[in-house]
Order: structure tokens, then sequence, then C-alpha cells
């Protein structure tokens, strides 16, 4: 399963913010944790506030907070952010061998929204936890 | 907010409030099917389990478990094949008490790993099950129309 630079960085943003509820964070601290260009990241982060998941701080040093509820936020929500998952993505099959094709690829897509959207962030911080 | 007397063993007087809670998540009202599976699995059966959520306000949840050896080619494992919690006993903590004790059953009757299958639009248990440390297991389930 390969995601979007974006999608992934927004994926790690949000459980980096998740995991510090109270705390605001910049783009550049993010940025530096991912290896990841600041600019960019600000770009990520910007689409995430204008979806409801993060909100811009006020004062010194400006960044974000987490303000959505993380035992409702779900992985599938941060994604279809940035990307979409499912079928429907290519054009209609013109054959047998694209049509089968198109259907094995549509099963491994239902599979992975179902997957994304069974997790919220906030069993994912439990997860993050039980790995460290 | 609800509280949880305990978590027992059902009982043939737990029916009618069990095929209730079935009835307002799935729509449908399937007395037989529960009447049988009470039969099945309650009681004290080796490796079956059929739990009870016991509240203030009566019984608002159930699970049903089984241990299997060997089903799908697999070593014995704990399944669970039914689970229900009241709508209006959400957020309560009666799903969580629920699969523990059925956890806890499970590991008593010799077994260290559960398993359950969920339709994959049933996000809201699919999402319970997960919060609860359920990982996707190394099985795949398939199926065809029987011309």
């Amino acid at each position: 399963m390969k995601l979007q630079q974006n999608t992934r960085l927004a994926l790690y943003s949000v459980l980096e913010f998740a995991a510090q509820p109270g705390r605001q964070l910049s783009a550049a601290e993010i940025a530096a944790r991912y290896r990841a260009s600041p600019h960019h990241l600000a770009k990520v982060l910007r689409k995430l506030r204008r979806a409801g998941v993060l909100a811009a701080a006020r004062g010194a040093g400006g960044g974000y907070r987490f303000v959505a509820n993380p035992k409702r936020l779900t992985l599938l929500e941060v994604i279809s952010v940035f990307e979409r998952i499912g079928p429907g993505r290519g054009r209609a099959a013109r054959n047998g061998v694209e049509a089968a094709l198109e259907q094995v690829l549509a099963e491994i897509d239902e599979t992975a929204k179902a997957t994304f959207g069974s997790l919220t962030v906030d069993t994912m911080l439990k997860l993050i936890a039980r790995s460290r | 907010m609800i509280h949880i007397k305990r978590i027992r063993g059902a009982r043939r007087a737990d029916l009618e409030a069990i095929v209730e809670i079935d009835a307002l998540i799935t729509r449908a009202r399937k007395p037989e099917y529960w009447g049988e599976a009470l039969r099945r699995y309650g009681g004290r059966g080796r490796g079956r389990f059929f739990l009870v959520a016991d509240t203030d306000e009566g019984v608002r949840g159930y699970i049903v478990g089984e241990v299997r050896d060997w089903a799908f080619g697999q070593p014995p494992c704990g399944w669970v094949f039914e689970m229900g919690v009241h709508p209006r006993a959400r957020l309560a903590g009666v799903g969580t008490e629920l699969l523990e004790a059925l956890c806890q059953s499970m590991r008593a009757a010799g077994v260290d790993k559960v398993r359950t299958l969920l339709a994959r639009d049933n996000s809201l248990v699919l999402a319970f099950f997960r919060s609860q440390g359920l990982m996707a297991a190394p099985l795949i389930t398939l199926e065809k129309d029987i011309e």
C-alpha cells in the first residue's frame, strides 16, 4: 500500500499533535522530526486546519493544536483530505483482462479502506505506545 | 451513565433483552436464532461462552464465543461470533468488559489468541475491536455465489 507523501506527512502530523493535545506545535518542529521540507509541511497543516482537524494557535511562535476528537477521527478521514482510496481510480475497463484486473485491484482497495476506516487516532496512539 | 453490576453467563430469562438489543442493532428480530445460540453456547459447555452485561438498567450487552481447535487449519484459538451493546448503553465500557471477561474465560480454557470476523462496512464494531488491540489476522475470507 503506497500513500502519497502529503498523506503520509498528514498522518504523521495528526498523530504527533494528538499525542500532545494541549501543546501547540509548529510545522518546523514536525518537519525536522520527519525530515520533510517545512514549507511543504506547512501546506499540509493548512489543509488539516481547513478540514477541522487542527486549529491555528495564537501567540508567539504560532503553530497549530489538535482540535478533533481522537476517539472519532479515523485514518481514512485524514487520508481522504489528501487522496481518494477506493475503486474507480482509473478509466473503464476496455476488455476482459482489464476488467478482471480492476476487480482484483478494487478488492485490495476495499480492504485498505476498511482497515483505515477502522483505526481511530486514539487506537493508533495506543498502538504507538505498545510498540515503544 | 449506566452502571455495570457484573458480567455473567446468559440465562433463558435474558433472551428477550438479547433479542431486543440485537433487533435494535440489526433491525431484525431473531428469537429462534438466539434461543438456539443460548442452547449451544450457554451453560457450562467446555470452551463455549455466552455472557451478558448485567447493569442497573437490566441486561444491556452480550457476547458469544467459542474455543475452536484447528478451525480453518489454525491452532486452537478463541472466536467471537456475536457481540451487541444496547445503543443507549454505548460508551459506558460495556463492550470492553464483555470482551475482557470472554478473553479471561478463553485464557482459562487454554488459548492465548482471540479472533473475530466482521463485515468490512461495519465500521462501528470494527473500530471497537481495533480499540481493544485486535489486528488483522493472517486469514482471508472468500466467497462465491452458488449457481
